[in-house]
């Protein structure tokens, strides 16, 4: 089975310098896409391989980069950013990728610079990540130093500034237009689109916003071909994917997988199972604002059309395995509070809706729910929806919740009837 | 600012409301053209001159893709451009469902406190709330509280009370230009206000009370006066506090003036006044006004109270002996008051009440605009400009409604930039985006830093005398220019960018003023206006007057103060009549002193106790603005009247009628009864420029088959038991012969032309959102929108030609030096000085240095001219050009007096 995202790493050392990068045959693709292809040709490679945004949209990458306006007439500068903003609870496959090769990253943003003539990159990484940080830091001083970054690259005339920008940490960052926002010194608030940053994105210039795991793909897709990169995958779409688990599971981690694999792989093979004396109860497949699914969901394909047609959605791919003995009401307020206090007071429904969710399940959860309760969720969930929200922060916090509601509502109903937590 | 800032596309198509089909401009948000067909829609965070952000969501309403759609998509219309074929219901149960629910989340946390609560009866939220239908709380939470900030004296602060639109930050900081109120915080914990207590440096503050939905932001000089907004007594009027003629709604309650509203124009202040306009009208309840005549018998006497009559029959008596009266009139009096002097005392004997410099700059500027051949503009024709160069004036204290509009025109630009990439002008943060930091074409040429320096491409600093080679050489430029002698790719400095900016103007606009007191400075700015025109651009000049009449004055054709001063020196006249002015603003001390000593006989008339009024013989009380009517030109030629708000009574009456009474045999004389109507016909008989004022005007022409327009509101209280302490007898309503409204709750209710509207409310719309009801469309002119009549027209067939520069005469003595006159909003102009909030922002007496100054490392020099020496503090201003002294004009504890062409400095002083 081929791992060429983890292909370079081994968590008993340091990460991969510069030359024992290219000595691992890196840099190899970037030298492919300066010196012998066209910004097109690139575009429709990647394209042709079926890789789908990974940061959880599961958009074309291709297709995306295909918005921005190309040729001598294009607006300038154009900018590349890569959200490494990895702040969705339960999520770290980012963090692994940057901190065990980071020099696969940057050889993506250099090609993909390069292919929508970007000539200034940003990461903006979470604040947190001070780890990925110090060895991006690094990485970037030795790839300036050799020369494939700044000014001319490879004698092509390509020029390529990139900065590593530290968020000063909020959720929202990750969305796409609340990040540019952000790298603009502004409020992290969404955008509306149109327009798109495609055309008018970072500082009103064409911008394109990857995340990390789908830049670290590019240098793999131009190297092996786009024929190569579909056979990694189970499914329509290319690639491998990595998957995270964690939870009541033996072995938590981080695992690249074909996309594809399903849950019960993932779960019972790869994360070694559930804990002893744990038996599973709900998963929730790709980060905090994904809705649950069930036992009865072990058989689902992790991939962005299967997750979606079992009723949630693969999100990040990287899921929490949840046992009977963990309070699903308990559970989901934890998740809801999160998004309630990284909600960032733009519109009504997210701004004073999920604070309400919040104190509903709190209430129930502590013993003071009513039975009207359970209504007002219902409204709630109902109003905070994609469309009713500026963005989909609000419809992501309650899809967790839509979910319980939907599978274990006799849970939420028995904490209103015995007034405490049952799991308690 | 999409109304403001686009051009009518008239690129109609068809929508379909409720199955119902509709024309609708494709230029627009559907909430707009919702709105502009008459649905009501709710919203909040939208606004005609904010634009659309998406943020509060309650303009919801249900789209369906096409005939099959039944189950439809909820979107915000105010987000959703207008598409041919689009299909929307506005009353879909869900949507309705979904509209009531956003106001139920905002409802979560604001208080119940609408009956203490300033907003209360014209609160946009209580009309959403009661629109959606929202009626019962289910929320069982505690709410959550935040601490209010003290924001100065104009502005009080309630926390609480804040839903979160975002339009007092995007008010504030995009239209605006202020930085010190933002956005704090995030999620459900945000914070509206300054980063600490402390007023609010911005000079449009006080537009946060009309732009906030709410009761975050409301009036604290209307808080003190303890008001209902239902129980004022409101009528359209005329800023009285510079030259541009902002139109105004003032409020009284108890023959107490208790707030003042911008009264929407499209042409000028459109929705947004400056601070001084809005509370400086509290200089009409100050303890400074004058209620009662003064008498005294002799020069030394003291001036004790008598009556009405009395004073009247005094006043006969004084002038029996007309040959030897002359008349002094004023540019912040009316003009059927400086009209009525006139024709007292006759027109040789009429003196303006300007200074010498001032009425031949008046006089200059009058022959420019009425030989043409460029018209004057407007603000919103400022607004949409897209090369501005502003000569010499420091507008944003001198004209500061001005400044506002030229703010915009960075917006216009940003509008244009995004067309490019097809992103419509209503899409106010997607404009932003495009255009970041890209300014519009605005340069401004003054000696010292103006507060709209942000917003300008680049700025010129140097002397008057500088700037007007600056401009006489922008005008020969622009000659070469034309000519193609001159390289324009070669750049040199600020001459290129402006010719440039120029040359690819469609709209340019040139502004220029009298703070300098240079008329070369008037003649560069016409010069360059007049270059534009004849390239065929479709060019405005736009000159900024002092005061609320200074251009109506102007037209009157007096003569300066000056020539009275001399004229009683040299003993032709005796008896003098001073109207509403304080010669002490106008001349120097010892000159005013030794006038009013040598006159025999020194008659006053005003409202505010002045230095001049203490040196009267006879002192007469007259309204202000807010007690009667009356005719103010701005500074576009523009007359507007205005209409008082307060029951006039016979003790106090506008300055026309005390000066008609002083005529003829006594009151049962018809002369001395003459309505307004009567003296402005007599003046446009005498004057042809005044022909407009005497046509049949739109509101007198106006049919009020049920009545008046009443100046009540229908929910006015306590009317029968108001004046209960004094008669049980519920009086008659006050008489008021020169308008056609009427002191009462009762007449005419349907839609009266715009400036006899007394209120804008409509059904279901109580705040002063609904102004949009009373427009042609949302953010457009008024219905019927009748904002005066202009008097100045350019003339057609003109032989004028450019004027020459001469080169200014060197200072001799190399001790004086050239002084900057610097105007300060809060502190320059005479009336709002006298309302006490005003009065408080006023800064305390200095002269600014450059930096380079010898004197500049002194704490305190002694500053003098006009004859007078004092002692002040230096404060360096950079950018001040070297050697000159930047004096604040008429600021109080200054030397009084206009301010001179030099002064002097020195350490050491003798007082």
């Amino acid at each position: 089975m081929e791992k060429p995202l983890t292909q370079n790493m081994n968590p008993n050392r340091k990460p991969f310098s510069l030359d024992e990068y290219e000595q691992a045959g890196g840099y190899e693709a970037m030298r492919l896409a300066l010196t012998s292809m066209e910004p097109a040709e690139i575009r429709t490679l990647v394209e042709k391989a079926g890789l789908r945004g990974r940061g959880g949209a599961g958009f074309s990458t291709g297709r995306k980069w295909g918005f921005v306006p190309m040729g001598p007439d294009a607006p300038k500068p154009k900018y590349l950013t890569i959200n490494a903003d990895e702040m969705e609870p339960a999520t770290f496959k980012d963090r692994v990728l940057m901190e065990g090769d980071p020099h696969q990253l940057i050889e993506g943003i250099i090609i993909t610079a390069f292919t929508i003539q970007a000539e200034t990159a940003y990461i903006f990484i979470r604040q947190c990540y001070t780890e990925a940080s110090r060895r991006l830091t690094k990485a970037i001083n030795e790839t300036y130093a050799k020369g494939y970054l700044g000014k001319n690259i490879l004698e092509t005339g390509f020029n390529l500034e990139l900065h590593l920008h530290e968020s000063a940490g909020r959720y929202i960052c990750g969305e796409e237009t609340a990040l540019l926002n952000a790298l603009e010194g502004k409020r992290p608030n969404p955008r509306s689109k149109p327009p798109f940053p495609p055309v008018v994105g970072l500082w009103g210039k064409p911008t394109i916003t990857n995340n990390v795991e789908t830049a670290c793909n590019i240098p793999h897709i131009v190297k092996n071909g786009a024929e190569w990169y579909r056979s990694l995958s189970r499914v329509g779409d290319g690639g491998t994917k990595i998957y995270g688990a964690s939870g009541k599971v033996n072995t938590p981690g981080a695992f690249e997988l074909p996309l594809g694999t399903t849950l019960r792989e993932i779960i019972e093979h790869h994360a070694g199972g559930m804990k002893p004396g744990t038996k599973l109860k709900a998963i929730l497949p790709g980060g905090a604002s994904t809705g649950l699914l069930t036992p009865d969901h072990l058989d689902v394909k992790m991939d962005f059309d299967s997750v979606q047609a079992a009723g949630s959605r693969m999100g990040t791919g990287t899921l929490v395995a949840i046992d009977e003995k963990t309070c699903i009401v308990g559970l989901v307020l934890n998740l809801v509070r999160f998004f309630a206090r990284e909600s960032c007071g733009w519109c009504t429904p997210c701004r004073e809706g999920l604070p309400w969710v919040v104190k509903l399940l709190s209430a129930i959860e502590h013993g003071d729910g009513r039975p009207e309760d359970l209504e007002q969720l219902k409204h709630q969930i109902r109003f905070i929806a994609p469309g009713r929200t500026f963005c989909p922060l609000g419809p992501g916090a309650m899809d967790p919740l839509k979910s319980a509601l939907h599978y274990f509502e006799e849970d939420f109903k028995r904490h209103i009837q015995e007034k405490k937590c049952p799991w308690t | 600012m999409p109304m403001d800032m686009t051009e009518p596309t008239n690129d109609w198509v068809t929508i379909h409301i409720e199955g119902k089909p509709f024309r609708a401009d494709k230029s627009q948000n559907l909430l707009h053209a919702c709105l502009a067909l008459g649905f009501d829609i709710p919203h909040f965070c939208w606004h005609p001159a904010l634009g659309s952000m998406g943020a509060c969501r309650l303009c919801a309403v249900k789209r369906f893709r096409d005939d099959q759609d039944t189950q439809g998509e909820i979107i915000m219309s105010c987000m959703t451009p207008v598409s041919e074929g689009l299909s929307i219901s506005i009353h879909d149960p869900e949507a309705a469902e979904f509209r009531a629910a956003v106001i139920g989340w905002l409802m979560i946390n604001h208080p119940h406190d609408c009956p203490v609560c300033d907003e209360g009866g014209e609160c946009h939220l209580q009309d959403m709330t009661v629109m959606t239908g929202h009626a019962a709380r289910e929320y069982r939470f505690k709410k959550r509280t935040h601490r209010n900030q003290d924001l100065g004296p104009f502005i009080n602060h309630e926390m609480n009370r804040c839903i979160q639109c975002y339009r007092c930050v995007r008010f504030y900081r995009n239209i605006a230009g202020g930085r010190d109120l933002n956005v704090f915080g995030a999620h459900d914990h945000l914070y509206f206000g300054r980063h600490e207590n402390g007023t609010l440096e911005n000079p449009f503050s006080g537009n946060l009370v009309e732009i906030c939905p709410t009761g975050t932001f409301t009036d604290k000089t209307q808080k003190a006066h303890n008001t209902r907004s239902w129980d004022l007594q409101t009528a359209p009027s005329v800023c009285v506090h510079c030259g541009l003629g902002c139109n105004t709604l003032p409020g009284e309650r108890y023959g107490l003036l208790r707030r003042m509203r911008n009264r929407f124009n499209s042409d000028i202040n459109g929705y947004f006044l400056c601070d001084r306009g809005r509370f400086g009208y509290e200089f009409v309840n100050s303890l400074r006004r004058i209620r009662t005549p003064l008498f005294r018998t002799g020069k030394e006497s003291p001036q004790v109270s008598t009556d009405m009559n009395q004073a009247l029959s005094s006043a006969v008596g004084i002038l029996s002996n007309k040959d030897r009266v002359i008349g002094i009139g004023s540019p912040r009096a009316s003009l059927e008051a400086n009209t009525a002097l006139r024709s007292l005392v006759g027109k040789d004997r009429f003196h303006a009440g300007f200074s010498e410099t001032e009425n031949r700059l008046m006089t200059l500027i009058v022959q420019i605009m009425s030989d043409g051949p460029v018209k004057t503009g407007t603000l919103k024709e400022a607004a949409m400009a897209d090369a501005v160069l502003v000569l010499g004036e420091d507008v944003t204290v001198t004209a500061p409604r001005l400044a506002l509009a030229l703010r915009q025109t960075v917006f216009s630009h940003a509008v244009r930039c995004a067309e490019r990439v097809h992103l419509p002008a209503w899409d106010d943060v997607g404009v932003r985006e495009v255009a970041q930091d890209d300014k519009g074409h605005l340069f401004i040429a003054t000696s010292q830093p103006t507060d709209l320096d942000d917003a300008a491409r680049s700025c010129f600093r140097g002397t008057p005398d500088e700037i007007v080679a600056f401009g006489f050489d922008v005008h020969a430029r622009l000659n070469k220019a034309r000519k193609n002698q001159e390289d324009l790719a070669e750049p040199d400095g600020m001459y290129h960018s402006v010719v440039t900016a120029f040359q690819n103007a469609r709209r340019p606009v040139v502004i220029a003023g009298l703070s300098s007191g240079s008329e070369a400075m008037i003649k560069a700015a016409a010069n360059i206006a007049r270059n534009l025109a004849e390239q065929g651009k479709d060019v405005r000049l736009i000159f900024c007057v002092p005061e609320c009449n200074s251009m109506g004055l102007a037209l009157l054709n007096g003569k300066s103060l000056e020539s009275a001063i001399d004229a009683v020196n040299r003993n032709l006249a005796d008896t003098v009549i001073v109207l509403e002015n304080d010669l002490f603003r106008r001349t120097t001390s010892q000159n005013a002193e030794f006038f009013l000593q040598k006159a025999r006989r020194v008659i006053v008339l005003d409202h505010l106790q002045t230095r001049t009024t203490a040196m009267a013989d006879l002192v007469l009380p007259v309204s202000t603005f807010s007690e009667g009517n009356g005719t103010l030109v701005n500074n576009e030629g523009r007359a507007q009247t205005y209409y008082g708000v307060i029951a006039p009574d016979n003790s106090l009456m506008e300055s026309f009628r005390v000066l008609n009474r002083f005529n003829g045999s006594g009151p049962d004389d018809p002369s001395t009864s003459r309505n307004r109507d009567a003296v402005l016909q007599d003046l446009a008989e005498d004057l042809p420029v005044f022909a407009p004022l005497a046509e049949p005007h739109a509101p007198l022409a106006f049919p009020v088959p049920s009545g008046k327009v009443p100046r009540q509101s229908f929910g006015y209280s306590g009317r029968t038991a108001m004046n209960a302490h004094v008669s049980v007898h519920e009086p008659r309503p006050p008489e008021d012969p020169d308008s056609l409204l009427a002191f009462s709750m009762e007449g005419f209710d349907g839609s009266a032309p715009s400036d006899l509207v007394t209120r804008f409310q409509a059904p279901g719309w109580n705040s002063v959102q609904a102004v949009f009801k009373h427009q042609t469309e949302p953010g457009g002119p008024l219905l019927e929108e009748s904002s005066g009549r202009c008097l100045l027209f350019p003339a057609e067939e003109n032989d004028a030609s450019y004027f020459d520069h001469h080169d200014p005469c060197e200072i001799s003595e190399t001790e004086l030096r050239p002084v900057i006159p610097l105007h300060h909003l809060f502190g320059s102009d005479e009336l709002s000085m006298a309302a006490p909030a005003v009065a408080s922002l006023a800064p305390a007496p200095y002269v600014a240095l450059s930096p380079s100054d010898p004197l500049a490392d002194c704490d305190t020099v002694f500053l003098s001219f006009n004859d007078e020496t004092i002692k002040v503090p230096v404060k360096v201003v950079k950018d001040l050009p070297p050697r000159a002294a930047g004096i604040p004009a008429s600021v109080p504890g200054m030397i009084p007096g206009p301010l001179p062409g030099q002064c002097r400095l020195s350490r050491e002083g003798q007082p």
